[in-house]
C-alpha cells in the first residue's frame, strides 16, 4: 500500500518541527514554573527549584472552593448536555426530516460564533428575565455548548453502527426499550464516555461565557483569570496551571483512545 | 397439493412520494415453500421483504401471515426471522450471545439457551464457536451466524435478504446447496430475495419476478424460463430471442409477441432444407463468442434484427474452434414451432 | 457481559416498555418529537432566545442622564455605535483577525501536509494527538503561558540576549503599530498569543480536507509529468482550499470575539470584546455592548455565507 513513501523535503520537516515546538514549548514553560524558586517575578530561567508552592496551594481554600464550584458545574452541564446530545444525534440519525442541516447548524452555533457573543446574550436575556446569578446561570450557559461535543460524537458513531442492528434486534423480538438497552447503549457507550469527557474538559475550561453568567462566583478558570489582571499569587498561580494542564490532559487523551480508530473527536471541536 | 398460505400480500402498495416502490402487488406463498423474489435493483423486491418484517409499512393493502393480518404489527411480534444482507451481528457481543439474543429477550432459560445455541451451531456446521466474536470470523462464517441466530427462534417464515451477495461465487455456491439442505431439515417457508437469476433458479420452489414495484409473473424456475409471460421475464431470466411486429407476421403469420431460448434454435447451411413443423430464418453470422461449454453466435437477418444462438460444444475441437471463421458467414436458423413462446402483448 | 446472563423477570407479560414501544412503533412522528423536542427547546428558547433579546436589547437606548436603560424602540444606541473611535475599535479587531488567519493558515498548512503525506501510521497518530491536546486543553492556562513566555524577564527576552540579539528586538518593538514598551504590551505579542490559541483550530480542517485528496491523484499528477512543487500548486493546494477556509472561520471569528486575550497581553488598546464587555460591566450600557457584538455577527453572516459559496462546510 504505502510502498514508495517519497521522503520530505528538508525545509518542510523543520516547518513542521518548528509548528509543533511552536505549540508544545508554552507547556513545558508552564511546568517547569511551577517548581520556581521565584516569587515575585517570571525570571527565566528559574533561580531555583522547589516544591513548596504545592505545600501552599494545598492550603488554600479559595482554590478548593473554586475547583469544587468547576467541578459541579462542568459535571451537571455534561449530564445535560449528554442527554440533549444523544437525544439530538438519534432524531437526526434515524429520520431524514425537513431542516437536518439546521439541528446540526443551531447546536454549533454557541462554539462556533465569538463567546463574547454567547456570554453577553446569555447575560442580557437573563438580566431581562430579572433571573438572578447562581450555579444553574452558569450551567444553562456551559450546557448550550457542550451539546455539540456529544452530539458530533454519538451520531459519528450511529452513523458507523448499521441501521440493519436495530431491525435485526426488533427482528429477534426486542422491542424499541430493550433494543435501545441491549444494542444501542452498548455500541454508543464509548463515544459517549468520549463525548461527555470531553464536554467536560470544554466546560471545566471555559472563561469567557462563565464571567457573563457567573455572578459573584469563580470557578477555577475564572480565579486564573483574576490573577492573570491583578497577579497576587503568582507561585500558587503556577501551581495551578501546572495541576490544570496535567489534570486535563488524561480524559483528552481518554477520550482520544477511546474513539482513535474513527476521527470522531477529530471533528468534535469544530 | 393444497397447503396451507404462510404469507399473502393483497394488494400492496408502498409509495414513497411519488415513487411507487411496490404497486398493488398481490401473492400468495405456501408453508414449506423455498419462494424467491427476484428482480433488479430498485424493483421492489426488498421492499416486499421488509414489509413481511415490519420494518416498512404499506401505504395501502393488507398482509397476512398464517391468515392472520400483519400489516401494521411491529417486528416484534411476528413470527418470522431476517438473514440480513450486511449479516447484522451484534458486535459486541460473541457468537454464542447473538445467537440466543432472541431467547434472551423471551426469557428461555440459560441452560436450554445454552443447549439451543450449541444445537444451531451445529446445524450450521460452526459447533463450538460460542465464545468468539463477530469480528474474528469469516464472511461465510458470518453468514452462518446471522442464519443460526434466526433460525434458533423457531419462526414460521424465514427471510433472507440477498444473503449470499457479500460472498465470493465459490463458497456462494456451496452456500446455496446448503441453504437449500438447511431449509429442507427445519422444514419452514424460506423466502429469499436475489437479483442473481442463476442462484434464483437453481434455489427456489417457485419465483415471483419483480419490475418496477409490481411483480411480473410468478411460478416454477421451469415455469418461468419455458413459458415465461412478458418481455420482462422472457429477457431477465436467461436470453430471449423476442420477435414481435412484421417480423412475427412473416414467421407464423400474425402480429403477436412471441420468444424463443438461444438454444432452441440451430444454425444451418443457406441452402439446408426445411424440416415441416420448423421455422426457418436465413442471416449472416455477425459475432461469436466462446464461452467453453458452449459458444454463443449473434446472427444478424436481412431485416437487421439480432439473434442469439448457443450452440453446445459437443464436436468442436480446438481445430475447429481456431480454423474456421464463422464471422461473416451465411446461415440459417431453423427451430420448431413449438419452441415458440407467446407473450403478452404490451405497449413497447 | 452484555446483560445476556441476567434477562429480567417479570417477562413476556406486556410491560409498559412494550406498550410504550407499540404506541411509538407506528408513529414515527411522535418519536421524532419526543427525540428532538428536549434538545431543540432548549437551543431555541435558551439559545437562540438569548441571542434575540441581544438583538432587541441594542435597540434600546440609555438615559443619558438617569443612566437607566429606557426600553423603547429607537436607533440612538445604534447612532452612538457608528462613531470614529468605535469603527477604530472595529477596524483593529478585524484587522487582527485577519493577520491571526493568515498567519494560521501559513503555520498549520506545513504540519498538515506532513501529517496526512509522509507520516506513519504510528507517527500520524501522534502527531494528530499533538494538534488536538493544545485545542482541548485549557484556554486560560494556554494563555497564561504566554504571560510567562512574553514577560520581560522571561524565556523570549533571555533567549535572544543569549544570541546577542537584544538590540533587534528593540528595534522592533520601537517600530509603530506592532511595537510597544516590552514584549507582553506589544500588539506583536497579542498577535503571537492569538496565534498560538488558534492554530490547533486551523490545522484540523486542513488535515481533514488534505485527507480527502486520493493518493492516486498525486500519483496521476506526477505520471503525467508535474514536478512536486507543480503538483502541490496545481493539485493539492486547490483542493485542500475548502479546509483552510473552514479553519479560517474559526480562527476569525474567536479571534474577532475573544476579550480574555487583549486583556491580558497587549497595550489594552481596546477590541471588540474588550469595548463589549466594559460597557456591559463597568458602565452598565447594555444596549450599546449588544449593538457592537451586532457587529461581530454580521461579519461572521457574511464569512460563513461566503465560506459556503467556496464549499468549506464539506471540510467541517
Amino acid at each position: 500500500m504505502r510502498s514508495k513513501v517519497s521522503q520530505p523535503s528538508w525545509y518542510l520537516t523543520a516547518a513542521t518541527i518548528g509548528v509543533l515546538l511552536f505549540l508544545h514549548i508554552p507547556f513545558a514553560i508552564v511546568m517547569l514554573y511551577a517548581f520556581t524558586t521565584d516569587e515575585a517575578a517570571f525570571t527565566f530561567p528559574p533561580p531555583g527549584l522547589t516544591t513548596r508552592w504545592f505545600q501552599i496551594a494545598w492550603n488554600r481554600s479559595d482554590l478548593w472552593t473554586a475547583l469544587g464550584l468547576s467541578v459541579r458545574v462542568a459535571s451537571t452541564a455534561t449530564a445535560v448536555a449528554l442527554v440533549l446530545g444523544t437525544l439530538a444525534a438519534a432524531a437526526v440519525y434515524r429520520s431524514r426530516f425537513f431542516g437536518r442541516e439546521m439541528i446540526s447548524f443551531l447546536l454549533v452555533l454557541p462554539i462556533a460564533l465569538p463567546g463574547i457573543v454567547t456570554g453577553i446574550a446569555l447575560r442580557s436575556a437573563l438580566g431581562l428575565m430579572e433571573f438572578g446569578f447562581s450555579f444553574w446561570t452558569i450551567v444553562i450557559g456551559h450546557a448550550t455548548f457542550c451539546v455539540v461535543v456529544v452530539y458530533n460524537n454519538v451520531l459519528a458513531r450511529f452513523r458507523r453502527t448499521g441501521r440493519s442492528m436495530i431491525e435485526a434486534s426488533m427482528d429477534l423480538g426486542a422491542d424499541g426499550l430493550q433494543t435501545f438497552r441491549y444494542v444501542v447503549l452498548p455500541n454508543i457507550a464509548t463515544a459517549l464516555l468520549a463525548g461527555g469527557m470531553l464536554a467536560f474538559a470544554l466546560s471545566f475550561d471555559e472563561v469567557i461565557v462563565t464571567t457573563f453568567t457567573a455572578g459573584q462566583q469563580s470557578t477555577l478558570p475564572i480565579w486564573i483569570f483574576s490573577q492573570l489582571t491583578r497577579p497576587r499569587d503568582r507561585p500558587v498561580t503556577n501551581v495551578v496551571a501546572f495541576l490544570v494542564v496535567t489534570i486535563t490532559a488524561i480524559p483528552i487523551l481518554y477520550a482520544h483512545y477511546l474513539t482513535q480508530d474513527s476521527g470522531e473527536i477529530g471533528s468534535a471541536g469544530e | 397439493m393444497m397447503s396451507q398460505i404462510a404469507i399473502e400480500f393483497r394488494e400492496v402498495s408502498r409509495h414513497f412520494g411519488p415513487v411507487k416502490a411496490v404497486d398493488r402487488v398481490s401473492l400468495a406463498i405456501h408453508d414449506g415453500e423455498f419462494f424467491t423474489l427476484l428482480g433488479p435493483s430498485g424493483s421492489g423486491k426488498t421492499t416486499c421483504l421488509r414489509m413481511i418484517a415490519g420494518f416498512e409499512q404499506p401505504t395501502a393493502g393488507e398482509i397476512f401471515l398464517f391468515g392472520q393480518e400483519v400489516t401494521y404489527l411491529p417486528p416484534y411480534q411476528r413470527d418470522v426471522n431476517t438473514v440480513f444482507q450486511d449479516y447484522a451481528l451484534f458486535p459486541h457481543m460473541t457468537v454464542g450471545e447473538n445467537i440466543a439474543y432472541g431467547l434472551m429477550i423471551k426469557h428461555v432459560p440459560r441452560a436450554e439457551r445454552e443447549r439451543r445455541v450449541a444445537e444451531m451451531l451445529d446445524l450450521v456446521r460452526l459447533p463450538g464457536l460460542e465464545k468468539r466474536k463477530p469480528s474474528q470470523l469469516s464472511g461465510g462464517q458470518r453468514q452462518r451466524v446471522a442464519l443460526a441466530r434466526a433460525l434458533v427462534n423457531q419462526p414460521r417464515v424465514l427471510l433472507l435478504d440477498e444473503p449470499l451477495g457479500a460472498l465470493d461465487l465459490k463458497l456462494r455456491q456451496e452456500m446455496q446447496i446448503e441453504l437449500k439442505a438447511i431449509q429442507h431439515e427445519v422444514g419452514i417457508t424460506f423466502i429469499f430475495v436475489t437479483h442473481d437469476q442463476e442462484e434464483a433458479l437453481t434455489m427456489s420452489d417457485r419465483i415471483a419476478i419483480f419490475n418496477q414495484g409490481n411483480v411480473e409473473q410468478i411460478g416454477s424456475p421451469a415455469e418461468l424460463y419455458e413459458r415465461p409471460q412478458t418481455h420482462f421475464v422472457a429477457s431477465f431470466v436467461g436470453t430471449s430471442n423476442i420477435i414481435g411486429g412484421e417480423l412475427a407476421r412473416q414467421l407464423v403469420g400474425e402480429v403477436r409477441p412471441f420468444s424463443v431460448r438461444p438454444e432452441k434454435i440451430r444454425m444451418v447451411e443457406r441452402d439446408a432444407p426445411v424440416p415441416a413443423g420448423m421455422i426457418a430464418l436465413d442471416g449472416q453470422v455477425h459475432d461469436v463468442v466462446y464461452l467453453g461449454m458452449h459458444t454463443r453466435f449473434t446472427v444478424q437477418t436481412a431485416g437487421r434484427e439480432s439473434f442469439t444462438v448457443v450452440e453446445q460444444n459437443l464436436d468442436r475441437t480446438l481445430a475447429d474452434i481456431h480454423g474456421q471463421e464463422m464471422r461473416g458467414r451465411p446461415v440459417r436458423l431453423i427451430w420448431p414451432e413449438g419452441a415458440n413462446n407467446w407473450l403478452r402483448e404490451e405497449g413497447r | 457481559m452484555s446483560g445476556l446472563t441476567q434477562a429480567p423477570p417479570g417477562s413476556g407479560s406486556n410491560s409498559w416498555s412494550r406498550r410504550v414501544s407499540d404506541l411509538l412503533y407506528n408513529r414515527p412522528l411522535l418519536l421524532l418529537a419526543l427525540l428532538l423536542g428536549p434538545p431543540l427547546l432548549w437551543m431555541v428558547v435558551i439559545y437562540i432566545g438569548s441571542l434575540f433579546a441581544l438583538l432587541i436589547q441594542s435597540f434600546f437606548h440609555l438615559d443619558g442622564f438617569t443612566g437607566q436603560v429606557v426600553r423603547e424602540f429607537s436607533l440612538a444606541t445604534y447612532r452612538d455605535l457608528f462613531t470614529v473611535a468605535h469603527m477604530r475599535i472595529l477596524g483593529r479587531t478585524a484587522g487582527m483577525a485577519a493577520a491571526v488567519t493568515m498567519a494560521a493558515a501559513v503555520l498549520a498548512f506545513p504540519l498538515a501536509f506532513f501529517i496526512t503525506r509522509y507520516a506513519s501510521y504510528r507517527l500520524k497518530a501522534i502527531l494528530y494527538l499533538a494538534v488536538l491536546l493544545p485545542l482541548w486543553s485549557s484556554y486560560i492556562i494556554r494563555v497564561y503561558s504566554w504571560k510567562l513566555i512574553l514577560s520581560k524577564e522571561g524565556i523570549i527576552s533571555w533567549v535572544i540576549g543569549k544570541l546577542g540579539l537584544t538590540a533587534v528586538l528593540n528595534w522592533i518593538l520601537d517600530l509603530p503599530v506592532i511595537g510597544g514598551p516590552s514584549l507582553s504590551v506589544s500588539s506583536l505579542g497579542l498577535f503571537l498569543v492569538f496565534l498560538y490559541i488558534w492554530l490547533p483550530y486551523m490545522v484540523l480542517p486542513i488535515i481533514s480536507a488534505l485527507e480527502r485528496v486520493p493518493r492516486s491523484l498525486i500519483e496521476a499528477s506526477g505520471d503525467l509529468g508535474a514536478r512536486m512543487g507543480q503538483t502541490f500548486r496545481h493539485v493539492i493546494l486547490p483542493l485542500a482550499f475548502p479546509g483552510v477556509v473552514a479553519g479560517s472561520i474559526f480562527t476569525f471569528s474567536l479571534t474577532l470575539g475573544d476579550y480574555i486575550i487583549p486583556s491580558v497581553i497587549g497595550d489594552s488598546s481596546p477590541f471588540i470584546g474588550l469595548a463589549v464587555y466594559s460597557y456591559q460591566g463597568t458602565s452598565g450600557n447594555i444596549p450599546l455592548a449588544a449593538a457592537f457584538t451586532v457587529m461581530p455577527m454580521a461579519i461572521m453572516g457574511v464569512y460563513l455565507l461566503a465560506a459556503r459559496k467556496l464549499g468549506a462546510f464539506d471540510a467541517l
